[in-house]
């Protein structure tokens, strides 16, 4: 059986993926989301088309989703210890999380908000709405159901890329993995976090799927 | 008077890498207050462009169109979003917010305008009640039908208070009946407010039964445009013709001879007319074809008749009927012009024709 400094341990590490994950998703989302809207308004059938701002966040988007997320995290290790004082421990790890998921969210964003019937933006536009209550009231709002479900898709992308930051001093469940289940081969703690981490991806997993159903208007009752 | 919608050498062009696509040639057209103007014209016709072209959905590649005064090409984009609040406009899809109720659907072209929300609401309600939705303001679009969809569009484009409403194929997504009910509320919006109505179809029925005037398009040019009870008594264009005869298509006698189409007002007396004639000429005539459709409320009667071989006395029974003042209409391209609409095996199959 496990000790109760153990047990406190897995407990401090649920809390540590928690905040490392939430916090991500959160920061992920504050950068992820403008440049989606952005990425939507700027394309080729979008209501404000610009080639040029198109291209330029489409690279960066690219070419921050092609590198591995491992190397990701050792490259920007100087940059998280200039924000946070230290690059290891759970806390640290949001910085290269939300680096990794900003551009992979602005993607889920773009595909989201692309879904929105052209129809529907013409007819607001035929009624004078603004570029901005376009994205608003419209884009945003009629998407609200595609765009949860991708949050939901993005957490757990986030959760799992989380573990693997354990693998590198990152904090959480994913740590505990690594350094009591691999390093010194403690099986039963390893299959306890690994269990964990998909509960974990299970609730995510469940109560995204809930918020959607519940905010979407287009089921008839 | 000024017309309310002034369109000048109206041309709109579509460079696609293969080719340009002329949707718009030198279109000249104007609209008067109070019109309900029907726009027709086979599939890719260049009619949505054209309606499209009046709220500045789709910018002109060249030429002017003057709404109320204002052209709108000299318009910034905040003035030209004001200027479409007074621009509504209805789909064929409908076009409604699917995550929102009813009622907020009608709503959101106040809230555009900036209108308090308990205000909106309000307003929203009396205009659901004119289209007779009441009872689903709480409702969502997935839980309505097809024609309460269209009401709803029609309620919501109607709280921006309108001078113009534009309708591109608004009936064509519903069957018969229902189409008959839209295009009845459309014309008592046209009568109650005073709304100018452009109606984009490409049905001769939906002019018939709601529209003023009609203009006729064709591969991106302007073939015929009028008063449709005159352009229906003596069409002048082919496509006119094809249009009105699509009716005809069963009369299969017609083909090889010589017909006539007289049209009258269903009150005047034409079968003393008729009678009249066969008694002074001594030659029988047939009757191919007799009708009568409603134009905007007004009935008309329609009638094709088959002259005697004889060319002489054809002629003869053609003046006679003129001087009855009937008017009157050799249909000898009728076959030139039924095959080229047969040959497209009908109007939404045109497609590829133009
Ligand atoms: N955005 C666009 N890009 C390129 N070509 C276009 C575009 N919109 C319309 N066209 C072309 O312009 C022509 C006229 O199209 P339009 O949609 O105005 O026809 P329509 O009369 O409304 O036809 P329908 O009855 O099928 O709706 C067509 O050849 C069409 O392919
Ligand atoms: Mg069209």
């Amino acid at each position: 059986m496990l000790t109760a400094r153990e047990v406190s341990m897995i407990i401090e590490g649920i809390g540590g993926t928690l905040w490392m994950v939430l916090m991500s998703v959160l920061f992920g989302y504050i950068l992820g989301l403008p440049m989606g809207i952005l990425l939507t308004v700027t394309g080729k059938d979008g209501i404000r088309p610009n080639a040029a701002v198109y291209k330029v966040f489409d690279v960066i988007s690219n070419i921050f989703r092609s590198i591995p997320f491992l190397i990701l995290l050792l490259l920007v290790q100087p940059l998280t210890r200039l924000i946070l004082g230290k690059s290891y421990g759970a806390t640290a790890t949001i910085v290269p999380l939300t680096i990794a998921a900003a551009p992979y969210i602005a993607r889920m964003v773009e595909s989201s908000l692309k879904e929105v019937d052209h129809g529907v933006i013409e007819a607001a536009q035929s009624m004078g709405a603004s570029n901005w209550t376009i994205i608003f009231k419209v884009l945003l709002t009629e998407a609200r159901t595609s765009l949860i479900v991708n949050a939901t898709i993005a957490t757990n992308t986030i959760l799992g890329y989380s573990a693997m930051a354990g693998a590198c001093g990152g904090g959480g469940l994913g740590d505990i993995a690594v350094r009591y289940g691999y390093h010194r081969w403690q099986p039963d703690i390893l299959l306890i976090t690994v269990v964990l981490l998909v509960v974990l991806a299970q609730i995510f997993q469940m109560t995204g799927m809930f918020i959607s159903r519940l905010v979407d208007r287009r089921r008839v009752e | 008077m000024e017309p309310i919608i002034k369109i000048e050498h109206l041309c709109k062009e579509f460079k696609l890498k293969e080719m340009d696509v002329h949707a718009l040639n030198d279109v000249s057209l104007d609209i008067y207050k109070g019109d309900i103007y029907g726009i027709i014209g086979m599939s890719g016709a260049g009619k949505s462009t054209l309606v499209r072209c009046l709220n500045f959905l789709e910018r002109p590649t060249s030429g002017n169109v003057v709404v109320d005064g204002r052209d709108l090409a000299q318009l910034s984009g905040k003035e030209l979003r004001e200027e479409r609040k007074s621009i509504g406009m209805i789909f064929q899809h409908f076009n409604l917010l699917m995550q929102r109720s009813v009622v907020d659907n009608v709503c959101f072209p106040l809230e555009i305008a900036g209108m308090k929300r308990s205000e909106a609401r309000k307003k929203a309600m009396e205009y659901l009640e004119i289209v007779g939705l009441t009872e689903k303001a709480k409702a969502y679009p997935v839980q309505l039908s097809g024609g309460q969809k269209q009401r709803v569009a029609i309620a919501r484009v109607l709280a921006s208070d309108p001078k113009i409403l534009l309708c591109d194929e608004a009936t064509s997504a519903l069957d018969p009946q229902t189409t008959k009910s839209i295009l009845q509320l459309l014309k008592e919006i046209n009568r109650k407010f005073g709304i100018t109505i452009v109606v984009i179809t490409h049905e001769m029925a939906v002019v018939q039964e709601i529209c003023s005037h009609v203009a006729i398009i064709d591969q991106g040019n302007l073939v015929e445009h009028g008063k449709v009870e005159d352009i229906f008594s003596a069409p002048q264009s082919r496509e006119a013709k094809r249009l009105i005869y699509q009716g005809f298509e069963k009369v299969a006698e017609m083909k090889g001879k010589r017909c006539v189409r007289i049209v009258f007002a269903e009150n005047s007396s034409f079968e003393p007319v008729i009678g009249n004639m066969v008694l002074t000429f001594k030659t029988p005539v047939n009757i191919l074809y007799a009708n009568t459709r409603d134009l905007d409320g007004v009935a008309k009667g329609e009638m094709i008749l088959q002259l005697p071989e004889d060319a002489e006395t054809g002629e003869k029974m053609i003046a006679y009927l003129k001087n009855a003042k009937l008017s009157v209409e050799e249909m000898e391209d009728y076959e030139s012009v039924h095959r080229i609409g047969g040959a497209q095996g009908g109007r939404e199959e045109g497609d590829e024709a133009c």
